[in-house]
């Protein structure tokens, strides 16, 4: 027997009821917005409690404590989205939100909601308790001391500590015309060392930082958040004795993990369905095409256990899945919300996601990765006479009608006769995306993903992702330093 | 829309006298509310109609020396009530800070002056359709070149905010902004550039026409067709208007107190001494009327004042916080919440005037990703802009990242046109840079 809470019986009690609000009032609203020229409607209601704390200059600095509620309701009809949201979750604030949806098309008839299915929630990526309350709030600031401690313990050139641990508990209920009566209980931690190390006047930094859809014990366990903090020392270290960067067109070596950002934006992007619809990506209707060398397989997966990108349902109530991007080297789908979907004659892939109620939902990514090949890192190393190996970047940005692309490297080494020698200074690297992953020569064996730190930026909202990729060999690409 | 804000001003009071109810030693408080529409066109139908409509309560409270920070979107007293509770159990475990706590109240702002920010437009969403739709057709009808759309919005907020703390202070004003941007995509052969142009104001009357925003995001989106790659050298390189505001605010992160005291910018230490070129002034004007960048105070209620940041290329002002100021030993300059409309000064030329000046070098109209460190100065960035030789533009060029460190892009500084941005907060001309490292093929 479960005895487990589903996640729709904890979105009813944390949303639903407190508003009074029954599920015939909410058949009610979406059946008002319903009308012969609005095809779909949709409500979303969230709930979050949000908490952060920061330890700086040996002190608990800052604490915070966050809450945002509210409900968006958008009615589609044809290509026109009509838009509105409240932060009263009430019925007069729906009704009015709901009326001002509606707006965008001229009256008609009450059209019928179709009846509530609640798919079985046969899954659970992740847990459905309360991060804030998983350990003792003392518990929390006794573990920002420790990594305090321990990175000015390794090293005395450090002079700066910054440690931030943030927790996040949002419900979701999501509830549509189209029968979607879904809901998702969405955990989510993160946890950051940041370090200045400081030798002869020269100041160089160092971060290190992971979390995911778990509970903050994950970073006791395992030694996780010391992990980080001399992580963060190590890299700032090797800063300070870093020389200045090449400048022109080299053979990249990336490392594994958080490398994988060039997948978010060289591929992932220009992937997602509201681009390919309206014809302004780059990949738009290049389905078949080969884009990439036959050694790429890239997937977008939404399904992995715990991860900072997963979500049981995306935010239409859609479950994620996995969906092949790449495979060999061809160019197999894009990223699909419903309406982009319905528009382009497929099916939502899962990928419809919000930054919250007061945003609209759009085709995003969750976790991208490249899978594994068949080199050993070290044999891919060795295979460059003259280059640079990354292995650790800030962000990237990516315009996809023209594809171009770039990330900003934050850890580099050269690579001379095969063998990795000086450590030199960050610089952006740029290519194109339709092209980039044609040069990839060898892939490693070693794939694996990033610590769980992404957020992606699109249209000004900001959702959690992951990233992945095994060790990369790319022929030629542009590295923007300073020395010929 | 309802003009009548009193019941935010009365919720951040209950706030404050709560607060001293519960004994704590200082607390403050604000509340922030807009309201608005943004409507989107994409190839002459309705895209998107939104309505937004938000508010927020932030609450910092101080045992001694100690706080807790709490917001929250729900206004009705019961929240209230259990977020001041919330915020004094942080401040429970947060430690003494020697800096932190409100502003010095001498600081604090005296009388709010009336910066002429609030335009209250009532635009429908049918207007706003019907606005986004002639500006994205005339940059349609521009060109033949132009095939495609991602679509243009004309866009409506109003909003109102109030600042309060236990020192009696009680602030507020409210303040509007309307924009219309449009983004087109032009196509030659197998390229496709998508550029984009949009305006932004105060006051709707002062929005650039329709026409020219569409007009100018076609001819944008055009003369980047058919970009080339170049060869890696060393160059001079022009910042456009546009996009030379990213400079200046690097510059301005760099001499921001957070960076300061922790040490963490390539600036540490340089007050009085020289960074730009005797011909640099970089002066801050916060109660400019209508400006985009205006406040009568700043997020801690402390009075904003014109005063000059740069003079002769010497670094003259900080811009700081209470907290920062206290760490670093000096006055607050009014700059909680970042800078209010930076003046660039120029060069009395125009941007031909740089071009020809430059003689042969890079014209950067486009920068991409976020590769500035300001720890050490070291920049480097994607770009795409134009070739310069003989004084003329030549050809587009992408695929590219222009590079060095900001300490030299500074001090080399040539010269900044007279050609400046004015939809921001930061006032700029075009600027031109001695020489970087220009990647390519």
């Amino acid at each position: 027997m479960n005895l487990k809470t589903t996640n729709l019986e904890t979105a009813r009690h944390a949303i639903l009821e407190p508003a009074g609000l029954s599920e015939q009032a909410l058949q009610k609203v979406l059946g008002n917005v319903l009308g012969h020229a609005v095809d779909y409607a949709d409500l979303y209601f969230q709930s979050s409690r949000h908490e952060s704390w920061v330890l700086e200059d040996g002190i608990i600095k800052e604490g915070s404590y966050n809450i945002d509620y509210g409900v968006g309701v958008r009615a589609i009809s044809g290509e026109k989205v009509g838009f509105a949201y409240s932060d009263d979750i009430i019925l007069p604030a729906l009704e009015e939100a709901a009326m001002a949806a509606k707006s965008i098309t001229a009256q008609g008839g009450n059209h019928q909601v179709q009846a509530w299915h609640r798919l079985p929630e046969t899954r659970s990526l992740y847990g459905d308790d309360d991060p804030l309350k998983s350990i003792p709030d003392g518990d929390k600031i006794a573990l920002l001391r420790t990594l305090d401690a321990e990175a000015r313990r390794i090293d005395s050139r450090i002079q700066r500590v910054i440690v931030s641990l943030s927790g996040l508990y949002e419900v979701v209920l999501i509830v549509a015309s189209d029968g979607t009566f879904s809901a998702d209980v969405r955990p989510l931690v993160r946890l950051n060392v940041s370090v200045i190390a400081e030798e002869n006047g020269r100041r160089e930094q160092g971060s290190q930082g992971g979390g995911g859809r778990f509970n903050y014990s994950r970073f006791l366990e395992n030694d996780l958040g010391i992990h980080y903090a001399q992580e963060a020392v190590r890299q700032a270290l090797v800063n300070l004795n870093a020389v200045a960067a090449p400048a022109g067109v080299m053979p990249v070596v990336l490392g594994s993990g958080w490398p994988g950002v060039l997948l978010h934006e060289a591929i992932g992007h220009g992937l997602e369905g509201d681009f390919n619809r309206k014809g302004s990506s780059t990949f738009s209707g290049r389905v078949g095409e080969r884009v990439a060398s036959p050694l790429c397989t890239v997937v977008d997966d939404g399904t992995l256990f715990e991860r900072r990108g997963s979500l049981n349902v995306d935010d239409e109530g859609t479950p994620t899945q996995c969906t092949t991007l790449i495979e060999n080297g061809i160019l197999k789908g894009y990223l699909q919300d419903k309406l982009n979907a319905r528009l382009m004659g497929s099916q939502s892939t899962g990928n419809g996601r919000r930054e919250s109620y007061a945003h609209l939902t759009i085709p995003r990514m969750t976790n991208t990765y490249l899978l594994a090949g068949n080199h050993l890192p070290e044999e891919i190393i060795a295979s460059v006479e003259q280059g640079l190996y990354a292995v650790n970047f800030g962000g990237g940005q990516v315009d996809i009608t023209s594809g171009k692309f770039v990330f900003n490297a934050s850890e580099a080494y050269l690579i001379e006769k095969g063998k990795i020698t000086r450590p030199v200074k960050g610089a952006t690297l740029i290519g194109s995306g339709p092209d980039i992953l044609k040069h990839v020569s060898m892939v490693g064996n070693d794939l694996k993903l990033d610590t769980g730190v992404g957020v992606c930026g699109k249209d000004g909202q900001s959702v959690p992702v992951g990233v992945g990729q095994p060790t990369l060999k790319i022929e030629g690409m542009t590295v923007g330093g300073t020395e010929r | 829309m309802s003009d009548n804000w009193d019941h935010l001003k009365e919720i951040v009071s209950e706030v404050l006298k709560k607060s001293k109810q519960l004994g704590l030693d200082a607390a403050e408080a604000s509340v922030s509310w807009s309201s608005g529409l943004s409507a989107t066109v994409r190839l002459g139908t309705v895209e998107s109609v939104e309505f937004n409509r938000d508010k927020g309560l932030g609450i910092t409270v101080y045992k001694g020396k100690k706080k807790g920070s709490v917001s929250t979107t729900d206004l009705q007293p019961a929240a209230i009530q259990s977020s001041l509770e919330a915020a004094c159990r942080i401040a429970e475990y947060t430690e003494e800070d020697p800096y932190s706590g409100l502003a010095d109240i001498e600081s604090l702002a005296r009388d709010i002056p009336n910066l002429d920010l609030d335009h209250p437009s009532n635009v429908t969403a049918e207007q706003a359709v019907q606005w986004a739709k002639e500006c994205e057709d005339s940059a349609r009808a521009f060109d033949s070149k132009i095939a495609n759309s991602e679509g243009a919005t004309f866009a409506t907020h109003r909003g109102y905010r109030v600042y309060g703390n236990t020192l009696g202070f009680l602030g507020a004003y409210p303040g509007t902004r309307h924009s219309l941007n449009c983004i087109v995509i032009a196509k030659s052969g197998d390229c496709m550039q998508r550029d984009y142009d949009f305006t932004t104001a105060r006051d709707i009357k002062d929005l650039n026409s329709r026409n020219s925003v569409g007009q100018t995001a076609a001819l944008r989106s055009i003369r980047r067709l058919n970009a080339r790659k170049m060869k890696t050298c060393e160059a001079p390189v022009i910042f456009s208007a546009e996009i030379a505001g990213g400079l200046w605010g690097s510059f301005i992160a760099a001499i921001s107190g957070g960076n300061l005291y922790r040490r963490s910018s390539f600036l540490v230490d340089h007050l009085d001494k020289r960074i730009f070129p005797d011909f640099v002034n970089v002066e801050e004007i916060p109660h400019l009327r209508k400006g985009l960048g205006s406040a009568p105070f700043d997020d801690e209620g402390v009075a904003t004042v014109q005063h000059s940041i740069v003079q002769a290329g010497i670094l003259k002002s900080y811009v700081l916080s209470s907290y920062s100021a206290r760490r670093l030993g000096l006055k607050t300059t009014g700059n909680a919440g970042g800078v209010n409309n930076l003046f660039i000064s120029d060069s009395e030329c125009d941007l031909a005037d740089l071009i020809k000046r430059m003689g042969r070098g890079l014209l950067v109209t486009e920068l991409m990703g976020h590769g500035v460190n300001l720890v050490t100065g070291d920049y480097s960035r994607g770009a795409g802009g134009f070739w310069i030789e003989d004084g003329q533009i030549q050809y587009p060029v992408h695929e590219i990242t222009v590079a060095a460190n900001l300490k030299d892009m500074f001090s080399n500084l040539v010269a900044i046109g007279d050609d400046t941005e004015k939809r921001g907060n930061i006032f700029t001309g075009s600027v031109l840079i001695d020489r970087m490292m220009i990647a390519g093929s």
